[in-house]
Formats: C-alpha cells, structure tokens, sequence
C-alpha cells in the first residue's frame, strides 16, 4: 500500500514538472504575484472588501454585472432592428421584392399600397408579437434584477441589502435559507458547523432533490470565523462556462497558500438554498456570465419532414410561377407584334412614346409576378403556425395522456414538429426508468455466498400490484401535496414557456409561498420503495448477530457473523444519502400537542424565517434555535439546549431525530451526541417508517438500498460529510466518522465511503459497485489456504447468484469491504489532496488515486434491486411494433438484465431467433456479420417495415449488441453492415452503450436509412440520444428533468407514447398534410383565373376580379376553414386508431403528402381553374359584359369550388366546421356587397360600385356559379367516391369501420386483428429448416460471440410447442 | 370543482377532447347515387329550359368593317372622307320581336387591356374636371397644360359610328325611332358619373379644360338633340366607359321601343344608316347586332347546352356508381 502510494506521489511529481506552471499542485507553487499580468485563461476575482487597486480593478470591469438583459431590443432599437430581423426571413424578402418592383410604373398591377399590404400586415403582426414578448421578458428581469440580496459593504463593514443586479463579481453575499441564490457564489462560511449547506436545483435541472454544498475545504479549516473584511485571498478559477456539472479553480490566500476547490463548493444562481439557515460567499460569476443563464438556451426550432417537403414544393411553385410569367412575358410580345399599327387600346406611355414589344414583354414578366404573387403560398406558413398551435392546445389537453401521480400533462416543448410524430419509423428508448419505473425494488441479497431471496417482499410487491390505485400508506398520512403541487404547476409553466430557464422558474414560485413548505419534496419515496418486508431467514440471522454487539470489537474480523452486520452497515452507509426529517413528524412525534398550536408555532417559525430572509439581524438572531436544527442532528457542536421562546417549534423541527425509543440504550461513549438533554415526548414504534426519516438520494438504487438495511433494523438516521449515524438492530446509534468519499462515476462504476469505525478505530472501506467493477479488485491472496478457499468460494457463488438475479432482470450491485490501518489511510489522504488541488488532470488524478483505494477488497454480498416495468409497456411495444415502428433499447445495463428485460416487455419473443455480439475482437465482429447476414438473408426475410406478401414471413431475428463491441464496430466503419443486419431484425437491444454510443447509434440510423427516428429517455444519460433524433421524448420520472429539458415533447409514462405517436401523430400528420396539400391547390386554383385571362386581355396583367375582394379571399373568405380542418379534422377515431395499430403506416410512407399527391393537388387545381374560367367565359362569350362584371362571377363559383373542394376532403363535421365554412359564404357575399355599395369612385379602375348587387339580380350569375362548381368539382369527388367504395386502403376501411355501431365495429376490428395474425402466424408452418446448429454452413462462432435461437431449434418438428425458450450457445 | 390535486388536469370536455358530435359522410357509392341523379335531373331540366329560351331569341348581325367578304360599307373602309356614310340593307320575313336591342359590336377589340383600361380619372368623371386629371389618364392627361375632360385612352378612343334605321315602305323610308335612354347601367348614370356643376350652361361648367385629342366634338355638345344627354352623363359615353370584359365584344346602342315598331320590327326591308368614323380595320371588325332579350339576356347557347351535358354526365355517374356498388357489394359477400 505504502509502495503504491509513493509511486502515486511520483507520478505527481513528474506531471508537475512536465506541466504548465500555471497549474502546478500548489503545495510547492510559487506564490502568484498579482503585479504579473493575469493569465486569460483563468477567472481571477478579488474579493471586494476594501477598495481595489487599479489593476485589479480593471479586470474586474471586465466581468459581466448582475444585472440581465434577457430582451432583445432596447426601447430605441426595437424599430430599426426588428425590421432588419424581419426582412431576414425569406418569405419576407420576397414581400419586398413584390413591393419594390410594383413601385415602376411600368409594371405596377394593384396600388402601390395593396402591394405592400400583406407586408405591412406580417411585418406589424410579428413586430406586435416580437415587442410583446420582449416586454413581458423586460418585465421579468426587472423583477428578477429588483430583487433583493445581502451584499457586503466594505464601507459600512456589514451586509447590507442590495438590489440583485447591483451585485458584482467579488462581492461577498450572504444567503439566507429559503432565498434564491443570486449569482454563482463560492461557498466560504456557513452557519452549519460542518460548513455544509443544501441547495435545491430544481429551478435548474427539476431535480428535486437537495444538493450538499460544502464550504472549500481547506479555507474552513484555516478560517474558523468568517469576517468578509479580513477575506484576504483571490479566488482563481476557469472562465464563466455552460458545464453545470464541472467547475475547479483555487484560492490564492495572501499566505502563499492554493486552497483548491470544485463544485461542491459552488451556489449556482437561480438555486435555492434549503435546510441551511444561512451562508456567505464571494460571487465568482455574475448576471449572464452565471451558469444557470449560460444553459438557459432559446427556444428549440426544428423542421419537420413534413416541411422539408413542403418547402420543395414551394420551389416547385416558385417553377411554375416563373414559367407562367414567361408565358405572359412572351405572349405580350408576340400579341403586340400581330398589329400591323398600335390599335386605339394599347395606349402610348406617358411621355407619349410607344414601348417597344421586346421592353413591353420584359416589363410584363415583372407585372405577372406581382399578379400572380399568390402562387407562393406565404399564408401557407403563417397558417401552418397557427394550425400547429392548435395541434398542441388539443395534445396537452388530453386527458389519456395526463398522469395523476405528479399531475403533469404532456408537454410540447418544440412547437413545430407534431405532424413528425405521425411518421416515425424508429423508436429508441432507454431502458431504465422509460421502460422501467425506475423505483427500484430492493429484491433480492447474497451475503457472503448465501442467497437470501425474500419471498414475503415478492408477495407484498406483487400485493401492491393488484392494488396500485390504492397507494396510500398508513406510514405517511398526509404527504406534502399542496407544496408538490406548486411546484410542479411552476415547473410545468415554465415548461410550456419553452424557456427552460432557472428565471422563469424564480418567477413562479414566489419566496413567500416557498417559505410556507420549507422542504417541498423527498424523492424515491414511495411505499413500493420504502417497505421492505424482511427475509425471515436473514432477519433471525441478523437478530442473532446483533445480540452479540457487545462482543463488537471481537467480531470485526471477516468471517464471523458480523459479516452480516457489515453488509446492511455498507448499505447503510456506502451512500450519499441525505437524512431529512423536517416534514413528516410533526404530528406523530408530538402527539400530545394538539393540531393547532403545532400550526400556530409552525406558523411562527415560518414568519421568523421570512423576516430572516429579509434583515440579516433577525436572521442572526434567529439562527439560534435553528442551529441544532434538521440539517445537524448528529452534529457534535450542537448547544445544549434551545432557548425557551420557541421550545415547541424546535421540538417539531428535531422530532424525528429524537424519537428514537433507545435513548436510554444509546452507547454515551459513542460520537453520537444527540440532543437527548430535550425531554421530548417520545414514542416507540414498531414500525421502522414511521420515525419520520426522509431518504433524499441522488439516485433510486441508493434509496431502495438504504430502505432495504433500514428493513433489518440498520437505520441510516443523519448525515453530515464527516460524520454517519447508524441505529442498530437492537436500538444503539453508531457514528462513523467519515474519512472520505469517493463518489459513483460511469467509468468507474462504483462507489466507496471511507470510515473510522468509532469502537475499533479501524480505518473501514465499504465499496459498491457493478460486479465487473469489484469482483476484479477483490483481494487476491489471503493469508492463509482455507481463508483463500472460502473466499473463492464466496466469490463464485456470489457470482451465480449475480447471474441469477441479471437473469431475472434485477438490478446488481456487490458490496465489499476494505480494512485497512490509519497510516496507509493518512498516506492515501497525502497524495489524494494533492490531486484535490490540481486545476489540470485534476479528474485523472482522482480517479487514479481513488482505483489505489479501492483494491484488495472483501467481497461481502451482493444485492437485486428491481426496476419493475412500467405499466403497459409490453402492450405500448407490440403496438408501435404492429405500428411499423422499429424498437430499439439502447441501455447502460449489462447484458443479462437488458435481454431479460426486453423478453418481459416483449421486445424479444420466445420465438426469435436472437444474435448476441459481444466480443473485443474486430475479426470476429467481421465473421459474426458475415454469417449472420448471410444466414438472415437465406430466410429472404424482408426488412420488417415493409409490409411482406401475405403468409410469406420467415422467422423472426433479434440482434443483442454490447457496447464495447458496437464502439469497435463504429472504430471500423463497419456500421453500415451492422445497419444490414439489423434491417432484418425485427429488434435490436444494445446494452452497456454510453450515452454517446446511444446517440452515434441514433444519428447512423437516422441519416444512413434516411428513417424519421424518435428516442425517448429520461435520465441525463439520454439527453445526447434524444438530441440527436427527428423526434426527441423525454419523460418526465424520476431522474430529474435533464431529459425534458432537451425534449420535443415531455410525456410522465411510456405507454403514453403510444396514443401521442398512434393518435396524435397521425392526426396531426394527416391534418396538416391535408392542409398543406390544400394551400397548395387553393393557391394554384385561384390565381390561375388571372392567368386564363391574360390570354383574353393581350397579356396586360388585367385582373378581372376588384383587387381588394383578391386579398380578402384569401385573407378572409377561404383562410379560416383549412386552418379548422388542419386543427380539428379527424379521420379516424381514436379508439379505431388505437385498436389498429397498422393504420399508422399511411403516415410513415408519408402517403398523406407525397410529390405525386402534391402534383394531382396541382393538376385538379389547373382543371378547376380552367372550369371556373371558362365556363362563365363562355357563358358571357360576345355579350356586353363588362370587366369586373365578368370577374364576379368566377370570384364567386371559384370561393364555391374552393370550399367546398375543401368540404369534400373534411371527413369529420362538427359545429365548428358548419359555422366556419357557411360563415366564410356568407362573409364573402356581406363584404362583397357592402363593398360594392359603398365604394363609388374607390379603388381605381375596378370601380366595383354596384356590380355585385347587378350580377346578384341577375339569374345567370347563379347558373353559372352553379354550373361551374358542380362541373369543376365532379372529378375529385368521383374519385373520392370510388376510393370510398372500392376501400382499397386501410385508412378508408377503418373510416368504414368508424360508422358502425360500436359492438360491430368491436367485433370487425377482432376479425381484422384475427386476419393479421394469422398471416403472422403462418410462417410457423411454411418455415423452411433453420440451421442445425453445427451444420457446415453455420457461422464460426468464437467465445463470447454466440447465436442464441429460441424456439426454432427443434428444427425435426415445426410444430413442437417451441414457446419454452431456451438457449442454445454454440461454441465452435 | 376543481380539486387541488389535480389542477392540471385537462378539462375532460367534449372539445378540448375531440370528442365534439360530427357528422362523417363517407362518400360511398350508394351514399352518392341519389345525389347524383338528383343534380342530373335537375340539370338536364334547366338546360333544356335554358336552350330553348336561347332558341327563342332572335338576332341580326351584320358585319359592316367593309373589308374581306363582306361588302358592306367598304366604301368608308379606307376612311378617305370623313364622315363617311353607308347604307346596310337588310330584310325581315317574320316579325322580329321587340323590345329590340341595337348593338354595335366590336372584334379583337381588347378593351380589357390594363394600360387602356385604368387610363381614366374616376374624381374627374365625377364632376370634378377642376382638379387636374389624374396620372393615369397620361399622355391623354393634358393639352397645352389645360386638362382633357374627360381624360385618359378609353375616353379618347370612344366608339363613334352612328346610326340609323329605317324600315322601307313602298320605297320611301321610313324613320324608326331609336331610344337612346337607359341603355348604361342606371348607377352610372345617377351615381357614379356627374356633370360638372357650374353657374350657366355645361359648356361653362366645362371652361377651361380641352376635348380629348380624337374627339371631333367637346364632352358637352356629344349629342345636340338632347341637352340632357351631353358631357359625361351622355349614355354612349357611359356605355363605352364600361370597359368590355372581352376583346370580342358588344354594347348596347340603342333600343326600340316605341311608336310602331313597340311590338317588334314587323316584316319588310330595312336600311342602316351608318355614319363610319371608327377606324377598326387595322386589327378587327365591327357589326350591328339586332337582337331581342329574354331573363337570360341575349343569345347565348352555351349555358343549356353544358347543364344538359352536365346533367347526363351526373345521370351517367350515378348509373357508373350503382355498377360499382353493385360490384363492390358482391365482392364484399363473396369476402
């Protein structure tokens, strides 16, 4: 050990000397002279506690204020600047373009100032729309920058109170419990005496649990009182950045001494301090240099498929636009050359010359497009953006998809990509916690080699299943509802705002209300979580052994009983658990108190906190009795008894703690000092929950473990970073000192508490890890033979069981040990500092010296923690698999407990053929793909999205990757095999992925098969993968809300996924692809009138139709009803689109918008116009029949055809549909006849005075207007009528379905589920031999690389019940 | 009530549900066929209606450009004097029904062309001839920086044949009155255009502005039989403002309503007196058109042929869509 160490310490040594000198380990570094200009790359504050010098003054000026400016515009350049913005947008500039060349006179169609209508129209609406925004955030940061913080004033040598945004870097700040921290503040001094305070970063990140902050270390010890005037050091650390998770630096004293610290010791702005009464800091960052507003990213804006293809098609049109102008360019010069003489009609200009034709055409390019403009569907977009905000309202109020237990809805974070949803191909989840509950179950146990499996749990588990709506439990009567409820209606509010911004947060949930539930909620703590029936068998054996506590010191050997003991004492103390008990034990504790004065006395405490809050000198006051207060209940400092104001409040505050039944057993001779000088009335209880502990973990498997140690009566009861309390079995406390802490990391899969036991002095290690982590670092060799034996034994035994558990899908951790002397502790901690220190290689070096801890271990057990399934999982996989939808589970799990998982959710079926790859060689990888593909292919599966010729399906395959193999793939380039091969599976599962691997493995998928993909996650670890796909879900559980922040849309359940992507993504794939398709076609419609009429008009660009009733009918008369058809349409009923999955292919194959259902749109749109040209053309053919006149008419059957083009593609009328589109009629005919009544000498040349009223007097008007919409809208409904009869396609046969009566449809809908599986079922009988294994042609399979093939083996007799799955491993 | 627990639940309504009672069609065959046959009924009997009012209207046309094959007026054709006068002859065998209409008709006469067509000032020709003409009028905007009135290429170019009709008897010829009112739209007339208002005669209220630069006569003397009849508010010039739709095309001349000829225009032999002025051989023809007018306006085909075509294609569709029915029916017992 000692060898190791020095080793260790040259390793330092060297590295110091090869490296920057800016970043020696600052033990031996040379003092920094602050006269030496700084180095950029560092972040240097000086505390600003005396007036600063001049240099140091000038960097400071350099740091950003407090003060947020989160508005884009100030009041004087909002106008210039939001017009710059506004002209970026392309739709605009083409706006503009129309108005600059409709300023010639030579090309000039409509007024100067109808042209620049729908300009000024868009331009002010988005201005309107930008301004307000920018005012509401304008108002915000006013609230946020108004409030109030305790600066320290070097003047007045006090904290004095200060508006937030007049703080500045350097400043020291003090911060009171329950405020919200105003800057990024480095934690120097708190009023805890373990120099600990807790923060809760909910406003963050939505953890709801307590972050421990720790004063920097070394400074704590070198400055017992903190005075902010006699703060001598500068604080030296990295430069503002977004990385919420990392931050390092050092503080240079005026000693010559580094004092480095990390995150721990960093209050990020926008957090609330909790559970601390107050601490002080100096500000390192401030205003938009603080992390929380450097992650506090805009909006997300993506663009859906949908879009994508719309926005070619707009090219299209911008095609044909251009050729048609040609046409009209063109026809102008040759309709000019056909005059021998200019005719009397074509007049001169204005300077009384004649235009050439050649000019005359060039000009009438120009003036066609500007008549022609609204071929380019501009409205189209502004619509799509309404239609979508409807699509969301009616997604987020749907009740299916709100969760009771957290009272969450869905939410739709991106705004703009819901019709993605109804085209996904590929699903890629995340296994725990999206697929699992992720409340972890403590299960199962080995201790030393002895498998303990705890029936009476699987009984009271399975007990709890039946009566899952029913989850109130007796232990926790009343649990903080409303307070939970507030914050998550904030979180949700926020959430919807798209801003996931700590601010937006602050601003929900105001100081006061916080105050009034000073600890808002526990995690993972649910009753599935907390009880733990114990094992009987396990429990006598824990009680024998606890009966021989007073032998303590003679059993601390390995090999005892006490192994026991030390097993549940790992689980007890091998955590970062945090022990709060502010909130349950009011009422129980004090029972003789009755209700109302607890409430009156709570009431009291809670104001004095507020008023704490506010004046520092009340906040000092008052932290006397809260000293000893819930944070520190084992604190060895604690005073020895609460002044008698607010006895009572204290009792409530310290109830939990103090309940303990044993005091009287209590060893005196332990550390444990608990206040037991407070006669407290105090009350045994049988049951371990209701001593009111609350078990706050960073992670659920640490919570079920602590629950489950608190089952066999090792109860964890505080926690402080140098000390843990412990109750035992039979009622004594034992306090552990803590030594150290090695915290749980991914690479390193594990976690270690160093401890001095209190009785044996002893320096104890208890490890937990993954198995592969520690079963390689258990002690090799042990002193003696049978010693080496047993442990052998142990460890193997251990490992079956391990298996075992995988195999059952359990969660697995081993428990180890370590003893090690107080010397080779003290070494360790030597060089551990030194790494603590380190500003480079600083992660390195730690990681290195804690792996030269943790070795020579002793293993002591291991546990199964189950992560139960999420309700309806299976269910939800099958259908979005019967959907057409790939499911992938990309998991961080080992192999065994994925693949279980996957044959419990269905993933995996009895009958698949499943290939596993996992191997560390690239040439068995090479063979493995080779002979699988080769193998798949001869079954000629196709890929399974494809749907495949009746009865005609070979066997099912299922491809397990792991992780380390998939990394070697991808180093190779072989991902497009992989991609091959896993084509023709119908799932693949990939365990053991990094976050990383997860997302590489989405974005080949999404950008090699050119596929839409959605990833759903929930944890931290899926943010990369659900970033990286089209569609991003994360779910709202347990692990905070990394995952929704990065998310599309936020759902609470898995099984939710299904009616949002079935139902909702279809819906709103087929409402706005029948939309877009329709802008389209109502757009061509209509502004080919004008074209038809150019041919009569000697290409003039004469519009028949008075322009003002051309910008009203598309404004006005036909916007209203695609935008309701595009928000309320409804093809299929929801029960319809549940019950069959299959419909959902139609949004896949993307059959509702294709290219050629876009042309058809065009080309009915091109035979419509025609017929509403000429038809009433050749009605008034030869007649007397004057321009505008003429127009009437076609405006008319044309706003006719166009609705009711649109009524025919409605399948689904409700109220609103009637309103809308007999609404837009009658609009129509009020504004064209008010219009023409009222505008007598108006809107030169057109003139419409009384036209509408003449042609309305005349019969022919409606004959033609008849004649024309029956005539031009006969083929489209024809076509929809056949389509209607014939059924060809499902959509139509489920819409069929829809009429009926609800039981026959029922029974119609199990007929064509009967079809379907019968056709899936056929491939059991026509399925030609599968491999033998061991045939010649079977693949070479190598260790690690095997062919699992369930079911299909017994090759000699198809028709053998082959559902007993087993597994056949084929080593070669 | 909403209950504190679940304040963010959504509202369970029919609505925000999409839930709202709908009717869903489903355009089926048999849903349509009656549809179908109904419409096509009903077209076919307003089409047939429809052509034989059409078949009751009679029309004279008679060509009178005096180039190509017809003869008539070729004398005037080449506009060597000026005016220029021409006889069109023609005889009635029945009695053509009146009240007849007298067009003048105009081929490839693009009225509707968009520079032509907005050269006018629509203040002016309301009686405002005292502000100056507006820029579309332009270059028939001034004369000698006087303003033209009535401004602007339509005014300019006004149609200024005319003519009159008289009927044969016992070789003397015989005047048949033409009335000249009410033949522009009654709006125009009273609303839209207005005279100048001015102390004294319209030739005061017109002083100080020009005639347009075609016009043999100033806006106030356009028609000396009829005092009431002159500057802007004289009906050919109305007639003629209202710009055709098309560029063949008629207006309204004259009408006969009165006197012997109330009735029609019995049988007998008839001269046209034309006095040519117009100049449209360069690019079209022109014609009179006589003709009698029913609810549907003039001869016109077109309309009751097509609602009897649409009407079969819709008889036809139904019977289409009972085969399809039929056939889908059969194939869905068979299933």
């Amino acid at each position: 050990m000692t060898h190791s160490i020095d080793r260790l310490s040259c390793c330092f040594r060297r590295r110091e000397n090869t490296g920057d000198s800016e970043t020696t380990p600052l033990l031996r570094a040379p003092p920094q002279d602050p006269e030496i200009p700084l180095p950029a790359a560092l972040h240097h504050v000086f505390p600003n506690n005396g007036p600063l010098s001049p240099s140091h003054k000038k960097v400071m000026d350099r740091y950003a204020g407090n003060k947020i400016r989160t508005t884009k515009y100030t009041f004087l350049s909002f106008l210039p600047k939001n017009l710059f913005q506004q002209l970026y947008r392309l739709a605009n500039i083409y706006f503009v373009f129309l108005v600059a060349i409709n300023w010639f006179p030579q090309m000039e169609v409509f007024h100067r100032e109808i042209t620049m209508l729908p300009l000024v129209i868009v331009t002010v609406a988005s201005s309107l729309k930008d301004a307000l925004e920018d005012f509401r955030r304008y108002k915000f940061d006013r609230i946020v920058n108004y409030r109030a913080a305790s600066v320290y004033d070097w003047k007045q040598q006090d904290f004095v109170l200060k508006c937030w945004k007049d703080v500045r870097v350097g400043d020291f700040v003090k911060v009171v419990c329950n405020e919200v921290i105003p800057a990024d503040i480095l934690l120097l001094n708190t009023s805890d005496p373990n120099g600990v305070c807790h923060m809760e970063t909910a406003n963050l990140d939505g953890e709801t649990n307590l972050k421990q902050r720790q004063v920097v270390r070394g400074f704590a010890a070198s400055n017992c009182s903190f005075q902010p005037e006699h703060f001598g050091g500068t604080v030296v650390c990295e430069k503002p950045n977004k990385n919420l998770t990392h931050f390092k630096g050092y503080l240079a004293m005026p000693e010559k001494k580094k004092i480095g610290f990390g995150r721990e010791s960093l209050l990020l702005r926008g957090c609330t301090m909790r559970n601390t009464d107050s601490a002080a800091g100096i500000v390192v960052y401030a205003g938009h240099e603080t992390k929380a507003m450097l992650n506090n990213k805009g909006p997300r804006y993506k663009r859906s498929k949908l879009e994508r293809k719309m926005n070619t098609d707009v090219l299209f049109c911008v095609g044909i636009l251009f050729i048609m102008c040609l046409i009209g360019a063109l026809g102008q010069y040759f309709w000019l050359g056909t005059f021998p003489s200019t005719p009397p009609f074509v007049p001169p200009d204005s300077s009384n010359v004649y235009i050439p034709p050649s000019l005359s055409g060039f000009y009438m390019f120009f003036t066609m497009i500007i008549l022609l403009q609204v071929l380019i569907p501009i409205s189209l977009y502004v619509s799509i953006e309404l239609i979508k905000v409807g699509q969301i309202f009616f997604i987020t109020n749907d009740v299916d998809l709100y969760d009771e237990e957290t009272d969450s809805r869905v939410q739709c974070r991106a705004l703009n990509i819901t019709e993605d949803l109804g085209q996904i191909q590929y699903v890629f989840s995340d296994k725990t916690g999206t697929l699992t509950e992720n409340k972890m179950v403590f299960r199962r146990c080995s201790i030393m080699g002895t498998e303990y499996c705890h029936k009476e749990n699987a009984l009271r588990l399975a007990a709890l299943d039946e009566a899952e709506s029913d989850e109130e439990d007796p232990a926790f009567p009343q649990k903080k509802v409303p307070s939970r409820l507030q914050f998550l209606k904030g979180k949700s509010a926020a959430a919807l705002r798209r801003c996931n911004s700590a601010r937006a947060r602050i601003g929900v949930r105001g100081q006061a209300e916080v105050t009034l539930s000073p600890h808002s909620d526990v995690a993972f703590s649910s009753p599935l979580e907390t009880d733990v029936a114990p094992d009987w068998r396990l429990q006598r054996i824990t009680g024998d052994e606890a009966g021989q506590m007073e032998a303590w010191g003679r059993v601390s050997r390995i090999g005892g009983g006490a192994c026991y003991m030390d097993f549940f004492l790992a689980l007890a103390v091998c955590n970062t658990v945090v022990v709060s008990t502010a909130m349950h034990p009011r009422q129980r504790v004090t029972g003789p108190l009755n209700s109302s004065t607890l409430k009156s006395l709570g009431h009291i405490q809670t104001l004095l906190k507020r008023l704490g809050s506010l004046s520092h000198v009340i906040a000092s006051l008052h932290s006397i009795p809260e000293k000893s207060g819930p944070t520190s209940p084992a604190s060895p400092a604690s005073p020895a008894g609460p002044p008698a104001s607010v006895p009572a409040g204290d009792e409530v505050d310290r109830g939990g703690v103090t309940d303990s039944g044993s005091l009287n057993t209590s060893l005196e001779d332990s550390e444990a000092d608990l206040p037991s000088s407070d006669d407290v009335p105090t009350e045994t209880s049988a049951n371990p929950n209701s001593d009111g502990l609350c078990y706050e973990a960073e992670s659920p498997d640490e919570a079920a473990l602590v629950h489950a140690a608190r089952a066999y009566g090792y109860t964890l009861l505080g926690r402080t970073p140098d000390h843990v309390t412990v109750r035992l079995p039979q009622g004594s406390l034992l306090t552990f000192e803590v030594l150290g802490t090695l915290a749980f990391n991914s690479v390193r899969k594990r976690m270690s508490v160093v401890v001095r036991h209190p009785m044996t002095n002893e320096v104890i290690i208890y490890t937990k890890g993954a198995d592969s982590a520690i079963m390689e670092r258990l002690a090799k060799s042990a002193e003696n033979q049978p010693e080496e034996n047993k442990r052998k034994r142990i460890a193997a035994k251990t490992q079956r069981h391990l298996h075992l558990y995988a195999k059952d899908g359990l969660r697995t951790l081993c428990i180890a040990k370590k003893v090690m002397s107080l010397q080779a502790y003290t070494d360790w901690l030597a060089v551990r500092q030194e790494a603590e220190s380190a500003i480079d290689n600083r992660e390195e070096l730690l990681m290195e010296t804690a792996s030269h801890l943790e070795t020579n271990l002793t293993l002591l057990g291991a546990t199964g923690i189950e992560d139960r399934l999420q309700e309806d999982v299976p269910a939800t996989i099958a259908s979005l698999r019967k959907a057409g939808i790939q499911v992938w589970v990309l998991t961080g799990d080992k192999q065994e407990t994925a693949v279980n998982i996957a044959y419990s959710c269905r993933l995996l079926d009895q009958s698949d053929v499943v290939f596993t790859l996992s191997t560390a060689s690239l040439d068995e990888c090479n063979s493995f793909l080779d002979c699988t593909l080769e193998e798949v292919k001869r079954y000629g599966v196709q890929p399974p999205w494809q749907s495949s010729p009746r009865g005609l399906r070979g066997p099912t395959f299922g491809l397990v990757l792991e992780g380390h193999t998939l990394g070697l793939l991808f180093e190779a380039g072989l991902q497009l095999r992989l991609l091959e091969l896993s084509r023709h599976c119908r799932s693949v599962l990939c365990c053991r992925v990094t976050p990383l691997q997860k997302s590489a493995v989405v974005k080949l998928v999404r950008d090699k098969l050119k596929v839409m993909t959605l990833s759903i996650g929930d944890g931290a670890n899926d943010v990369s993968m659900i970033q990286a796909a089209d569609v991003g879900v994360g779910i709202s559980g347990q692990e905070g809300m990394q995952a929704v922040m990065a998310s599309d849309f936020a759902i609470s359940h898995f099984k939710h996924l299904k009616k949002l992507l079935l139902v909702h993504g279809h819906w709103c794939y087929s409402r706005l692809a029948g939309t877009v398709i329709y802008f389209f076609y109502k757009n061509v419609a209509y502004v080919n009138l004008l074209f038809w009429y150019q041919f009569f008009c000697g290409f003039s660009g004469t519009a028949m139709i008075d322009y003002w009733l051309l910008i009203f009918f598309n404004l006005l008369f036909t916007s209203v009803p695609p935008i309701v058809f595009g928000i309320l349409d409804r093809d299929i009923s929801a029960g319809t689109l549940l019950s069959l999955p299959e419909l959902y292919k139609s949004g896949q194959n993307s059959e509702g918008y294709r290219h050629t259902t876009f042309w058809v749109a065009l080309l009915d749109a091109f035979y419509q116009s025609l017929v509403c040209f000429f038809v009433p053309y050749l009605a008034y053919q030869g007649s007397d029949i004057d321009v505008y006149s003429f127009g009437t008419p076609m405006n008319t059957a044309s706003l006719f055809t166009i609705l009711l083009h649109l009524a025919i593609e409605i399948r689904t009328w409700t109220v609103v549909h009637w309103v809308v589109m007999v609404g837009s009629v009658l609009l129509y005919f009020i504004i064209a006849l008010s219009y023409s009544a009222l505008c007598i000498n108006c809107n030169h040349p057109s003139n419409p005075y009384w036209i509408m009223e003449n042609q309305m007097a005349d019969p022919v008007f409606y004959l033609v207007c008849i004649l024309t919409t029956v005539l031009a809208l006969l083929p489209r409904y024809t076509f929809r009528v056949l389509q209607g009869t014939l059924a060809l396609s499902p959509l139509v046969r489920a819409r069929q379905l829809d009429m009926l009566s609800p039981q026959v449809r029922d029974s119609l809908i199990r007929e064509w589920r009967n079809q379907e599986s019968t056709s899936e079922a056929v491939p059991d009988q026509v399925l030609s031999s599968p491999t033998k294994p061991g045939s010649p042609t079977e693949p070479t399979v190598d260790r690690g690389l095997t062919l699992h093939k369930d079911g299909n083996e017994d090759t000699g007799n198809p028709f053998s019940p082959g559902h007993r799955r087993s597994i056949s491993t084929m080593t070669i | 009530m909403k209950s504190q627990q679940a304040a963010n639940r959504p509202d369970n309504t029919a609505f925000t549900q999409q839930r709202l009672p709908a009717w869903q069609p489903m355009l089926s065959a048999h849903f349509v066929i009656p549809g179908f046959l109904l419409i096509g009924m009903a077209f076919i009997g307003i089409g047939v209606a429809l052509y034989i009012t059409s078949q009751n209207i009679q029309v004279l046309e008679k060509d009178y450009t005096g180039t190509g094959q017809y003869t008539a007026c070729s004398e005037c054709a080449d506009m060597q004097t000026i005016p220029c006068i021409c006889n069109v002859t023609f005889s009635l065998t029945t009695l053509f029904t009146g009240p007849v209409f007298l067009y003048y008709g105009l081929s490839n006469y693009y009225q509707n062309y968009r520079k032509y067509q907005v050269s006018r000032d629509d203040v002016q020709l309301w009686g405002d001839v005292t502000k100056s003409p507006g820029d579309a009028c332009a270059p028939y905007q001034y004369i000698d920086n006087k303003p033209i009135a009535p401004c602007g290429s339509i005014a300019n170019s006004m149609f200024n044949d005319t003519f009159s009709l008289y009927q044969i008897i016992n070789g003397t010829m015989k005047l048949v009155p033409l009335d000249g009112k009410g033949i522009a739209w009654w709006t125009d007339y009273n609303i839209k255009f207005r005279n100048p208002s001015a102390q004294g005669s319209l030739q005061d209220a017109f002083n100080g502005t020009m005639k347009p630069v075609n016009w043999s006569k100033p806006a106030y003397e356009l028609n000396p039989s009829d005092m009431n009849d002159n500057g802007f508010l004289n009906q050919d010039f109305l007639v003629w403002m209202r710009t055709a739709a098309l560029p063949d095309f008629q207006k309204l001349y004259r009408r006969i309503t009165s006197g012997d000829y109330a009735l029609g225009l019995p049988p007998g032999d008839y001269v046209l007196q034309i006095e040519y002025n117009y100049a449209v051989k360069d690019f079209g023809r022109k014609k009179v058109v006589f003709s009698n007018v029913t609810w549907m306006g003039g001869k016109n085909e077109f309309l009751g042929v097509a609602y009897i075509v649409v009407g079969s294609l819709c008889l036809v569709m139904s019977v289409v869509m009972l085969v399809v029915y039929a056939k889908y029916k059969f194939a869905d017992e068979n299933a």
